[in-house]
């Protein structure tokens, strides 16, 4: 075994450059999936880390009757007191954070200009506010006593021309299904680096919101956090009551990961497209070294050594370019991650129908992705090496011995 | 003892519709220890006669005999098995792995019959001092002149202390002086190791250091000398 595989690096040294670039083809295949692998990961992480932050958190908790679609305000589709039921919540030891929310839908106008939003009441003392705070670009938060003062993503501004200070006018649905209309300031700005989120919604104290809507003392939902998303099964059973329906956020965003699981079955056929050129690059390299070694083979074959073990031969030599490809492509593959994974890809603001993007996409490799595919490219290369060398197990020695007719 | 008998052996070769009879009812017997030459021009089925004897190619009639087996119907894997260890070749083109040192070309056919580190060592040692090239272990064959290149052919093919060796135009590609050195060294070593050497050639410098010679042409025996009247009317 041991003077196979010495007689394998041997051979590949016989023609360094064409090994190099064998090795070097599987190499660049095995980065191109790295990478690609990673920014889809990385994508979907991205947006789906963005969705929990902004819009789904990992519980809500909401009227039975509440359907997300329609924004629905009537009191019997809002959650009463929310509030006292929020503190309940947050006393749940898993829960890091319950906080009521209000939705209503509206239309932002200043002008001739105006643009459809979504607007929420939130208690602006809520941790889960973060995104919204730490994004502030100009002017400041929301105050809970503020009945003036809304709160509007940078993108819309900018799309409505609208600076700090600004007036505008919130037509807002409300719970008696009229149509309410008051101007408000614009107290602070926020970017989420989402842009479709961005242009679409402005934030209220949760007390106006209910004044506007005259929802009253009632919430759409109560937002919730948990320290561990995987407890969100147990705590949404935990909630569970004959009032209220609790949705987790991978029932919210199911169709983020129904869209992410038809993505993996996608990147397999990539896998098997690019392996399969790498696959063709390893099977012409071996087939040439059959066609130059011919004499050589017939010699083994006349000491006595077995097709099996000729066979063996040349697996040992697309295991050894397997090898060196397959370290290659994690070298230049973890580089190109590493660029990906820290400085991103800009996409702007690329609107996905059901995914929250970021403006950039950072890619996310996973050790259960880069195994993977290291195995599933070892493995390709070893079969690469079937036909050359059954090619080579087949040649009678007294063909070979005269260095020609292949089968 | 005999180490290979051919009994009424014929060989015919197809190419396309066209049938060449290269063997013609061979039958001939070899004991252990000869030195013998199959001579006879070009054509006359001397390279056919030794693969078949080598368990190369496989006869189209009559029987093969090595060590009183018959390898005549043998398949491709029974008859590397045959070879291994059994039967050493010499030939023509040298036939060393280019990519390995005399040392480990010697070592090879060992390896395939399964020795020890300890013994391949000292068989190797042993052999490249036989053929007088212990100061050429660790070179390529490109470092090798074509005579130093035979010998370790040679070295080789006597590694597994096989029964037969058998050798194809062992001194063609080779200068007077080095076809020399190998006929010397093939005929010292018949006769320490007492190793059985059947050689085909055409040269007459070579057919004297034989003991016996057989005579081919056309495909047949056409004279056969017996061991021990060798130089006999070539």
């Amino acid at each position: 075994m041991i003077q196979i595989l010495k007689m394998a690096i041997r051979d590949l040294g016989r023609n360094r450059r064409r090994s190099f670039f064998s090795a070097l083809a599987l190499g660049m295949g095995l980065a191109l999936l790295l990478l690609i692998a990673s920014v889809i990961e990385g994508e979907y992480r991205g947006s789906m880390d963005s969705s929990i932050r902004l819009q789904s958190g990992h519980l809500q908790v909401r009227a039975k009757s509440y359907d997300e679609d329609k924004t629905s305000l009537a009191w019997e589709d809002l959650i009463e007191d929310p509030g006292q039921i929020a503190g309940q919540i947050a006393s749940l030891p898993a829960v890091k954070i319950a906080t009521p929310r209000l939705f209503a839908s509206g239309i932002v106008a200043r002008g001739d200009e105006s643009a459809g939003v979504r607007i929420i009441g939130i208690d602006p003392s809520s941790e889960a506010n973060a995104p919204y705070r730490d994004g502030l670009v100009a002017g400041e938060f929301l105050r809970a006593d503020d009945r003036e003062g809304v709160l509007i993503g940078q993108s819309l501004a900018n799309k409505l021309n609208l600076s700090m200070g600004d007036q505008v006018s919130l037509l807002v649905n409300t719970s008696d299904g009229e149509v309410d209309e008051q101007l408000f300031t614009i107290r602070g700005m926020f970017s989420t680096r989402t842009p479709s989120y961005d242009q679409s919604t402005v934030f209220l104290p949760l007390g106006k919101a209910q004044a506007i809507t005259r929802a009253e003392n009632h919430a759409s939902t109560i937002f919730v956090l948990l320290e561990d998303r995987e407890q969100a099964g147990a705590v949404a059973s935990a909630l569970h009551t004959d009032q209220y329906a609790v949705t987790t956020w991978e029932d919210m965003n199911e169709f983020l990961l129904q869209t992410e699981q038809f993505a993996q079955g996608y990147m397999v056929m990539i896998y098997l497209i690019v392996l399969g050129v790498t696959a063709t690059v390893i099977v012409n390299t071996l087939v040439m070294a059959v066609f130059e070694r011919t004499r050589e083979i017939g010699i083994l074959s006349a000491m006595g050594m077995r097709g099996g073990r000729i066979m063996a031969m040349f697996f040992a030599e697309s295991g050894l370019l397997a090898v060196i490809g397959i370290l290659m492509g994690l070298v230049i593959g973890g580089l190109l991650v590493l660029y990906a994974t820290n400085v991103g890809f800009y996409i702007g603001d690329f609107g996905v129908t059901g995914m929250l993007l970021g403006e950039r996409i950072y890619a996310y490799l996973t050790l259960s992705d880069t195994i993977t595919l290291t195995i599933i490219a070892f493995i390709v290369t070893l079969l690469a090496a079937l036909y050359p060398a059954l090619l080579a197990a087949r040649l009678e020695p007294v063909d070979a011995l005269h260095g020609g007719k292949l089968a | 003892m005999e180490v290979t008998k051919i009994d009424n052996v014929t060989r015919v070769f197809k190419i396309g519709t066209v049938e060449t009879q290269a063997l013609r009812g061979v039958s001939l017997s070899i004991q252990n220890g000869e030195f013998t030459a199959l001579v006879g021009p070009s054509g006359s089925g001397k390279t056919t006669l030794l693969q078949l004897i080598g368990c190369l190619d496989q006869p189209t009639s009559g029987q093969v005999y090595i060590n009183g087996k018959d390898v005549s119907k043998l398949n491709r894997n029974q008859r590397a098995d045959m070879r291994r260890g059994t039967i050493g070749f010499i030939f023509q083109f040298f036939a060393l792995i280019p990519t390995l040192t005399a040392y480990e070309n010697i070592e090879l056919p060992l390896l395939l019959i399964g020795q020890s580190a300890a013994e391949r060592r000292e068989r190797v040692r042993h052999l490249l001092e036989a053929v007088d090239l212990s100061d050429r272990a660790h070179h390529r064959p490109d470092q090798l002149s074509g005579g130093q290149q035979q010998r370790v052919a040679i070295a080789r093919a006597l590694a597994p202390k096989p029964a037969l060796i058998l050798a194809d135009e062992p001194t063609a590609n080779l200068d007077t002086p080095n076809g020399k050195q190998v006929m010397e060294t093939m005929t010292r070593l018949n006769q320490e190791t007492g190793v059985t050497f059947v050689f085909a050639t055409h040269d007459p410098r070579v057919i004297q250091y034989a003991r016996r010679v057989i005579m081919l042409r056309d495909g047949a025996i056409v004279e056969n000398t017996e061991p021990e009247k060798a130089g006999v009317g070539v």
